[in-house]
């Protein structure tokens, strides 16, 4: 076993150790999203911006699907990775507003990598993965916009009607939308 | 001798008169007789009773459940120099387990009324208080102590301490870590009935950050089940915490659990929702918990785990004993339980094996950001694909290249034909290179070299 002190040898008072220049360590947070950042391999319909290239932590994806429902259509979210990452999730919020079963009007998203199923291991891809499937398979046994969901199980066709109407920025229920074609 | 002891304790009782009293009669039977059980550097003598009294600084972060119980048991056992940090203040809820503060003491400091009460109770013990975040502090006020324990509940504040202490280490030429510039740290955490204790050495054990993923993850559920099908009364609050709150921003501000008026609002509103689905249990306390995470307290498990904590404080301080190897895990749901075994140290934590590396770079003048970067990607040593690199100006981060996204990589584009002196990289100052060819970021300190000094 290492001898850590000795009991002899008095420490020195704070004030007297301070050493000049020091900076700022990076915290693990910011270690790890520095390597989820640097490697994020995005699928060809979805980009990131960030705002301030200084701050990796706060950011903004969006994603034009392909395919699906919600084709053409060109949807932001912004992300907010706390001190806490990869303990906690980031907090993701949809800021385009979008008729969809899993996303309500405020933006919460139920995706289960963002709460319930959140592990260190996941990655901020993991979750643009997550979100870009999301609009490729909306999954109505899991509501967040019971009407979106209830209409996508008893009506497919009146559903892919309401998403495109809702994207061109019309009305949907009591619900105006507003236009989010690319 | 007795001079220099004064000197050290200004302030604090006279340790000749108590280092005789009776009260150390079993402190002595450990302290100053040789055993088996000894650690080889401990030698039997009445100067370790001194060296407990007058010499160990201890700190104690966090003065609530587990704090009041490590500051009395501390006291207790002869420690006679005490710091506590605490930023919280006393609430009512406090007083069944927190047995250091009285009812007068309500909404004042944690730690200046535990340090008072300590200060009045146990005369050989002196308690400094810090009503502060241990954020508020620096390298050169935790290099003061010998040993630092922490009675926390929050993972944030754990991990804080954690890179504060290995960021102080400094290492040998062949990248051991000098054992002088260890500060132990003891971590005791409980919820309900379980609780762990453990003994971090900064360098040489599993840190915080090796073993993030045995801290349970905080209580969620599917945002789909709060919104449409809720079952339990946490759902009915969560339900109101996360979506009624945003939409209505009734208060125009962030929801706060410590401000009572944002509590009863969200208490009537999860009354509601609980009535419409019929679900009961909704109680102003239930919904404060749900707000804050908290998990209730025990009291008798903080004071086991409290206990733990100081006896191994104790064996540290003072050699006798060897130190608990290393994660106690303890449980008192049905009967004891505890198992105590050391999780291993990662090779990949962004905290301890994270050591610092040197590059040499031979005019910060003349080399650029995108000479640094070939000399990364080209060299035997790194071997990288494409680096991305960020740095700390004046405490503020800086992003210094990033090719992998886009607007990143427009946005410091510029910066690849400048000179390291230009975009402010001072000798010593170091960088944060992530790369898909690493398993984690590295932290590489820049060495500038005259030209002379770096010949072949
Ligand atoms: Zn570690």
């Amino acid at each position: 076993m290492i001898k850590l002190f000795s009991l002899k040898q008095q420490k020195k008072d704070g004030e007297q150790l301070a050493r000049t220049g020091q900076q700022k360590k990076a915290s693990a947070a910011q270690l790890r999203i520095q390597k989820d950042i640097n490697e994020l391999n995005l699928p060809k319909t979805c980009a990131t911006e960030f705002p301030d290239p200084n701050d990796l932590l706060n950011f903004k994806l969006t994603i034009c699907p392909d395919e699906g429902f919600y084709r053409n259509g060109r949807f932001v979210f912004s992300f907010r990775v706390g001190p806490n990452y990869p303990h906690e999730p980031p907090k993701v919020k949809c800021e385009t507003q979008v008729y969809h079963p899993n996303i309500d009007l405020e933006g919460n998203v139920c995706l289960n990598i963002l709460r319930e199923d959140w592990n260190p291991v996941l990655t901020i891809s993991s979750i643009v993965y997550g979100l870009q499937f999301l609009f490729l398979e909306p999954n109505p046994e899991d509501p967040l916009n019971k009407e979106a969901a209830d209409q996508l199980q008893s009506n497919r066709a009146l559903f892919e009607r309401n998403v495109l109407r809702a994207m061109q920025g019309h009305t949907v229920g009591d619900t105006q939308f507003e236009a989010c074609l690319k | 001798m007795a001079a220099d002891i004064l000197s050290v304790l200004s302030g604090s009782p006279n340790p000749l008169t108590s280092l005789n009293s009776k009260r150390w009669n079993s402190l002595r039977h450990i302290l100053e007789r040789p055993g088996p059980f000894c650690k080889s550097d401990f030698t039997a003598s009445a100067e370790n009773l001194e060296a407990l009294q007058t010499v160990l600084k201890i700190l104690v972060i966090g003065a609530g459940g587990l704090g009041c119980e490590l500051l009395k048991d501390l006291a207790m056992m002869g420690f006679g120099n005490l710091h506590v940090i605490d930023m919280d203040t006393i609430e009512l809820s406090n007083l069944n387990r927190q047995f250091l503060f009285r009812r007068k003491d309500l909404g004042l400091s944690k730690a200046e009324c535990a340090a008072r009460f300590i200060n009045e109770r146990v005369p050989t013990c002196h308690v400094t208080s810090h009503f502060a975040k241990i954020q508020d502090f620096d390298e050169s006020f935790y290099s003061q102590f010998h040993i630092i324990v922490c009675g926390l509940d929050s993972i944030v504040a754990r991990r804080w301490i954690n890179g504060m202490l290995i960021s102080m280490l400094d290492y040998n030429e062949d990248g051991s870590v000098d054992p002088s510039t260890i500060i132990p740290l003891i971590d005791g955490g409980t919820e309900g009935f379980k609780g762990n204790a453990r003994v971090i050495l900064p360098g040489l054990t599993s840190c915080i950050e090796c073993t993030l993923d045995l801290f349970p993850p905080q209580v969620t559920y599917p945002l789909c089940t709060i919104a449409n099908t809720p079952r339990l009364p946490e759902h009915c609050i969560e339900y109101v915490k996360i979506i009624q709150w945003e939409k209505e921003n009734p208060f125009s501000a962030p929801l706060d659990g410590d401000d009572p008026q944002h509590v009863a609002w969200v208490y009537e509103r999860s009354l509601e929702r609980a009535n419409q689905y019929n679900i009961s249990g909704i109680t102003y306390r239930l919904v404060q918990g749900v707000i804050k995470n908290i998990i209730p307290a025990v009291a008798s498990t903080n004071a086991v785990i409290a206990a733990a904590c100081a006896t191994e404080v104790f064996k540290l301080g003072t050699s006798c004993y060897d130190n608990m190897n290393n994660y106690m895990n303890f449980n008192d749901i049905e009967g004891i339980y505890t198992y105590t075994y050391p999780p291993e140290k990662s090779d990949t934590c962004l905290a301890c094996s994270n050591t610092p590396q040197d590059l040499n770079v031979d005019d910060p003048n003349t080399t650029t950001l995108d000479d640094l970067i070939k000399i990364l990607c080209e060299s035997q040593r790194f071997q990288l694909k494409s680096p991305g690199l960020t740095t700390i100006i004046d405490g503020k981060n800086k992003t210094l290249y990033m090719s992998a996204v886009k607007s990143i990589e427009q946005q410091t584009r510029a910066n690849l034909t400048m000179s390291l002196a230009e975009l402010g990289l001072y000798d010593g100052a170091s960088i944060m290179v992530s790369d898909v060819n690493m398993p984690t970021t590295i932290q590489l300190i820049l060495k500038y070299h005259p030209n002379e000094v770096e010949m072949k």
